[in-house]
């Protein structure tokens, strides 16, 4: 199975989340946004609301500095 | 122990060699004179025990070096003199807080300042009194002879190792330089804590280790360093050292460490000769301080004299350390000079008719 | 569903202290990636040092001396000299490393020490609140450059890579940054063949990581992450500036 063929998606560790928002910044498929929630930090996390979007990339994970972002594969 | 053939050397050399013996292949220095023959021996000769020798590009990383070396239980030595140590004082403090062994030598030359190389005892207070930052203490040990600076450079790391604390041994240039015969002897070696629990080697198979001097949790600083606190404690009941002389009977007691003692030796033994009842007492710890022998002087002492080849630093020690009213004088002279035994005796004759009205 | 990347067993599970958006984490997980490529994490001894990253020992899963300020180098020596076969890293800041560490990382890198050495330069001080750094950018402010740096007064930001790039000593010499995507990849390759060079005996081994300090440049983090690209990159070039291949052997 190619990459393109697999289904990826995302996840937040969202006590790690500090809401810094660089995923959000640098992912460029939309996958994630700023949740107007706040977590137990007091931060306002990130949220895959487009999870379906997610091609693997791994952009995220590159950039976020609390290694709160996680991408899965099928 | 195994006793070695008898050699003759230098105070300097002395030291370097019972390191050697004492099993310390790790040495960090820069050169400061009068102790450089401390780093040419060790350069010289740790190659042939498979040891290393680095030459820093300064005291602060000499001090840094060594922590970074006792971290991993190993023994390990440095040396210097007064400008030199001052530097080394910020390391002194993190080894404290670490709570990390290693032996350090003081040949402490005159200040302040760049000042001159002769034998001073200038640098009394920096080493008794910590130095450093924060409320800490150094073993400091004060030999007078070349076989004492041998016999006490190991005791040095067996105490720096039993205490987890660093070890100074003060002396001065007459110690360093003067030739004398030494018997030199190999001690058993055995670890000082003998879990070691604490060694930094590489996690493997273990939880990761920490040597650290951070503390910021609620509480952790003080219970810290209550620990350290007692540590002193044990020290001083049960590590002090001092030597003392003809005081059962004294009259007069001098008290003097390190080279002044040496000097006083002489002027006592002609005090004793012209029949004046004089004694001696010779702290050899610095810290912990022998303050116990000061306390227990014999009833027929009634005057104190403190020599010192600075203005007045141990005597502060002494006076603390009496009960009684027995008045304490003091007899120095500062950086730049060196009190003859005659000149003592003499001193030691002007308190003694004290003692006698 | 099987997770892409998994977190380095190198690092603890503790979440980092650092702000939101600082790019120590990012450095963190790259060391760590490191250590447990070659794995090394149980061989591995850190030298932690004095700023934001004094912490170091809650995050990473090895053996971890805490150095005094600007002393890491004279440490991770002390330690690497006695343990040869272990792997000593140093982790500094631009406070610790390039201005009261100076003497220590220059001689260290001289001697061609073998260890690793990751410079985290942030240009500002960090930890104390946002004072000047020897490599805070002209113009900038900080709380004690509060009208902005001014070379008259304050001299130049300092180019650490360049100057150790001009000793004999190093064996690899680089500047990375973090700021994109595509130049985490490349810091993460970088900081790799660092440790690479230690685990073969190579010698010294320094990579400079620029970084952004979003709290005390009062930045967003996104702001933040540009101004290394648009305003420190240009000024501290990126590259590997050093890299011997076949080390001098007595």
């Amino acid at each position: 199975m190619s990459k393109k063929d697999k289904v990826f998606s995302v996840k937040i560790r969202r006590d790690y989340c500090k809401g810094c928002g660089l995923c959000v910044e640098f992912c460029k498929q939309g996958v994630l946004e700023t949740s107007p929630n706040l977590n137990s930090m007091g931060y306002y996390y990130a949220d895959p609301v487009k999870p379906e979007n997610c091609i693997g990339c791994m952009v995220c994970t590159l950039v976020c500095p609390d290694l709160a972002v996680e991408v899965y594969s099928e | 122990m195994t006793a070695l053939k008898k050699v003759f050397l230098k105070g300097n050399e002395a030291i370097a060699l019972a390191a050697i013996n004492a099993g310390c292949h790790y040495y960090f220095g820069y050169p400061i004179t009068p102790q450089n023959e401390i780093p040419e021996y060790m350069a010289k000769h740790l190659p042939e025990v498979g040891g290393e020798f680095l030459q820093a590009e300064s005291e602060i990383a000499s001090i840094n070096m060594m922590l970074g070396a006792a971290a991993t239980g190993v023994r390990v030595m440095t040396s210097s003199s007064g400008p030199g140590i001052s530097l080394m004082q910020e390391g002194f403090s993190y080894i404290a807080g670490n709570e990390l062994p290693g032996v350090v030598v003081n040949m402490s030359r005159q200040g302040p300042g760049l000042g001159g190389i002769n034998a001073t005892q200038g640098d009394y207070f920096q080493a008794v009194k910590g130095g450093g930052h924060g409320d800490y203490h150094l073993i400091v040990l004060a030999p007078h002879t070349g076989q004492e600076l041998y016999d006490l450079t190991i005791k040095a790391f067996e105490l720096s190792e039993k205490y987890r604390c660093l070890t100074m041994l003060l002396g001065d240039a007459v110690l360093g330089q003067i030739k004398e015969p030494i018997n030199p002897w190999k001690p058993e070696i055995t670890a000082g804590d003998p879990d070691r629990d604490w060694l930094i080697t590489g996690a493997k198979g273990r939880q990761p280790r920490l040597i650290k001097s951070l503390f910021l949790a609620d509480g952790e600083m003080e219970k810290h360093n209550w620990r350290l606190q007692e540590k002193y404690r044990q020290m001083t009941a049960n590590d002090v050292m001092v030597e003392t002389r003809f005081i059962e009977d004294a009259r007069l007691v001098l008290v003097a460490f390190g080279s002044m003692a040496r000097i006083a030796k002489t002027a006592i033994d002609q005090a004793r000769e012209e029949g004046m009842k004089v004694g001696l007492i010779r702290p050899i710890t610095l810290y912990p301080f022998p303050a116990a022998s000061f306390k227990n002087l014999s009833e027929s002492v009634s005057r104190v004299l403190t020599c010192e080849m600075n203005t007045g630093q141990m005597v502060e020690d002494v006076r603390l350390s009496i009960d009684s009213n027995i008045p304490v004088d003091f007899y120095g002279r500062p950086g730049g000079s060196v009190p003859t035994p005659e000149e003592i005796f003499d001193r030691l004759q002007q308190a003694y008719a004290e003692v006698e009205q | 569903m099987k997770q892409v990347v998994k977190r380095p067993a190198s690092l603890t599970e503790k979440p980092f202290h650092f702000c939101p958006g600082c790019h120590h984490g990012i450095v963190h997980r790259l060391v760590a990636e490191a250590l447990d490529f070659f794995n090394l994490r149980e061989k591995t001894i850190g030298v932690a040092s004095v700023g934001c990253s004094v912490f170091l020992y809650d995050y990473f899963a090895v053996d971890v001396i805490e150095a005094p300020h600007g002393r890491a180098s004279a440490v991770a020596t002390g330690t690497k000299r006695v343990l040869k076969d272990q792997i000593v890293f140093t982790y500094q800041g631009d406070g610790d490393l390039a201005a009261i560490g100076t003497a220590e990382i220059i001689h260290a890198a001289n001697r061609g020490e073998n260890i690793t050495v990751i410079f985290v330069n942030n240009s500002i001080y960090g930890m104390t609140g946002g004072q000047m750094a020897p490599t805070t950018m002209l113009g900038q402010r900080s709380t004690t450059t509060p009208y902005g740096r001014d070379y008259h007064r304050d001299g130049y930001p300092i180019k650490m890579t360049e100057m150790l790039a001009a000793l004999e000593g190093p064996s690899l010499v680089a500047r990375v940054a973090v700021d994109k995507p595509a130049n985490v990849k490349k810091a993460r390759k970088i900081i790799r063949q660092a440790f690479q060079m230690q685990v073969e005996d190579k010698g010294f081994s320094f990579v400079e990581v620029l970084s952004a300090c979003p709290t005390n440049w009062g930045m967003t983090p996104q702001e933040a992450t540009k101004r290394v690209s648009d305003e420190m990159i240009p000024y501290f070039p990126l590259g590997v500036l050093k890299q011997k291949d076949v080390v001098d052997v007595l």
